[in-house]
């Protein structure tokens, strides 16, 4: 859940406050033209952005890496997600913002696809995300955007990624709707128990509540024995 | 006893030694971009070690209660192979970066054309940036080397105060401090400078804006190496109080101009106690 300007601007200290609006401000303005390609005949492409950041990227970008010493780190996720929501940047230059983004600005952008309206253009990202180790990377790929856009082998593999890394599987959106009555995910967590078992090591908790979850009925009841 | 080391290459270290490391009591250091023993040949592979010194390794650390920071910039031997120098027109993306805390390592390796023009750029990148600067002294050559340097930095728009210039020795340590600079001393297994060294100068010189480091990388090297002065500095007669400036706060007071230090080791938040290197990945 993320948090809204109206909760932050409760906890931010007056001088980060002020620097959010400005932000907001600016990625308000990203919207209003384009954020990188030729222009437009009203707006000539310059090359630079307005504020002469010198990365090359559009002034709001700047802000969106900065977030974390300007709010603390603590509300660097928060910020980075009010930005985006306001920037409201196409797949295309949000799969930049990405790709140049550090772990914390990956976590960031990741938190908050499902409210971009990308219809399915940035699964990439989430993709990247579930191949790597990084569990605050893993975890937030985890969310409402993967539950809706993830196809099913995509999916269980997500899942079985958490159960690997220990990203618990309370961070999965939709866990009980897309587990309900999977077999063949109820198959891969019975294997990956048998091998714990064969190990001589645990069986994760949050498999045996997956698996829990797969045993019930999807939504027409089905032909049981 | 804290201990923050201000230069070491983490991405050439083991699980083990960052165990080790805070075992030792270190919780925060600073990981410089520097040369990675094989040449690289495009820009594209240095942008890819920037990430990782931005996302993978400040994970790595964190699963280890280390605070990661870093200093980005391309490094001196690169910088004459003119296939690598486009990463200093990429370098301003990077440097905007919340975990990034000066530019460095930059310097003089050969002291060429291509090395003064790479120096003096990087260090107005800095000054743009409101970043320290973390200089390498070179390896051979040392004094005039040392000297060359500390020219290049009164020629730029960065204040010394805001400069680091690091692997210093008895006999480059008096121009340092003279300068204005920041004094950093690597200490090695062996050759460069050792603990025992490293105390006569502290003695010497005093502890004021001076930075032990363990450089440890690829090579021959110490990732305790901090912890072992710090006992040296003890056994001689230093107390807790001085030992803790140089280990803690003086690289604190420099790095922490960049206004980017996150000390606080944040305990790990329920989403984040996960393994993935303690398993060694899938
Ligand atoms: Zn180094």
């Amino acid at each position: 859940m993320l948090t809204t300007r109206e909760e932050l601007d409760d906890r931010l200290p007056g001088a980060a406050r002020a620097w959010l609006d400005e932000a907001l401000a600016e990625a308000a303005h990203a919207t209003d033209r384009p954020d990188t390609g030729t222009g437009t005949p009203d707006r000539p492409d310059t090359g630079n952005p307005p504020s002469g950041t010198g990365t090359g990227n559009p002034p709001w970008e700047t802000r969106f890496a900065s977030a974390g010493r300007h709010c603390g780190t603590e509300h660097a996720d928060a910020v980075r997600a009010l930005l985006l929501i306001e920037a409201r940047p196409a797949a295309p230059d949000l799969a930049r913002l990405y790709a140049q983004g550090t772990a914390a600005e990956r976590r960031a952008v990741l938190l908050t696809l499902h409210r971009l309206d990308l219809g399915s253009a940035a699964l990439t990202l989430v993709e990247d995300a579930l191949r790597t180790n990084d569990t605050r990377l893993v975890a937030a790929a985890v969310g409402p955007y993967a539950a809706a856009h993830l196809d099913a082998h995509g999916w269980r593999h997500a899942i079985l990624k958490c159960l690997f890394t220990e990203v618990p599987v309370e961070a999965v959106a939709a866990l009980a709707d897309r587990a309900r009555g999977d077999a063949e995910l109820a198959r891969m967590l019975h294997d990956f128990a048998a091998e714990r078992t064969a190990a001589g090591r645990p069986v994760p908790a949050d498999l045996r509540t997956v698996l829990a979850l797969t045993a019930t009925p999807a939504a027409a009841p089905t032909e049981e024995s | 006893m804290r201990i923050f080391d201000p230069h070491i290459h983490m991405t050439s270290r083991t699980t083990d030694d960052y165990q080790a490391m805070y075992d030792s009591g270190v919780r925060a250091l600073v990981e410089p971009a520097f040369w990675l023993g094989q040449p690289r040949t495009s820009p594209a592979s240095f942008y890819d070690y920037f990430d990782a010194l931005l996302g993978w390794e400040p994970f790595r650390a964190s699963q280890y209660g280390i605070a990661h920071h870093c200093t980005l910039a391309l490094n001196p031997k690169e910088a004459n192979d003119p296939r690598c120098t486009p990463v200093l027109d990429a370098l301003p993306r990077y440097l905007v970066k919340d975990s990034v805390v000066a530019v460095g390592e930059i310097g003089y390796d050969s002291m060429t054309p291509a090395e003064d023009t790479a120096l003096a750029a990087q260090l107005q990148l800095a000054a743009d940036h409101g970043l320290p600067a973390l200089v390498h002294t070179p390896h051979r050559d040392k004094l005039a080397g040392l000297r060359r340097t500390i020219d290049a930095v009164r020629e730029s728009a960065l204040a010394p105060e805001r400069v680091l210039l690091d692997h210093l020795n008895e006999t480059t340590v008096r121009d340092a401090l003279d300068s204005g600079c920041w004094a950093g001393f690597s200490i090695y297994p062996d050759t460069k400078m050792d603990e025992d060294r490293m105390v006569t100068v502290l003695r010497n010189h005093g502890t004021d804006r001076v930075l032990v480091n363990s450089a440890a990388d690829w090579g021959r090297s110490d990732p305790l190496k901090t912890r072992k002065v710090a006992d040296a500095m003890l056994k001689a007669g230093f107390d807790e109080d001085e030992v803790d400036k140089v280990l803690w706060r003086n690289p604190v007071a420099f790095y922490g101009q960049s206004g980017r230090l996150q000390l606080d080791i944040a305990a790990p938040d329920p989403l984040h106690e996960g393994n993935s290197i303690l398993r060694g990945g899938e």
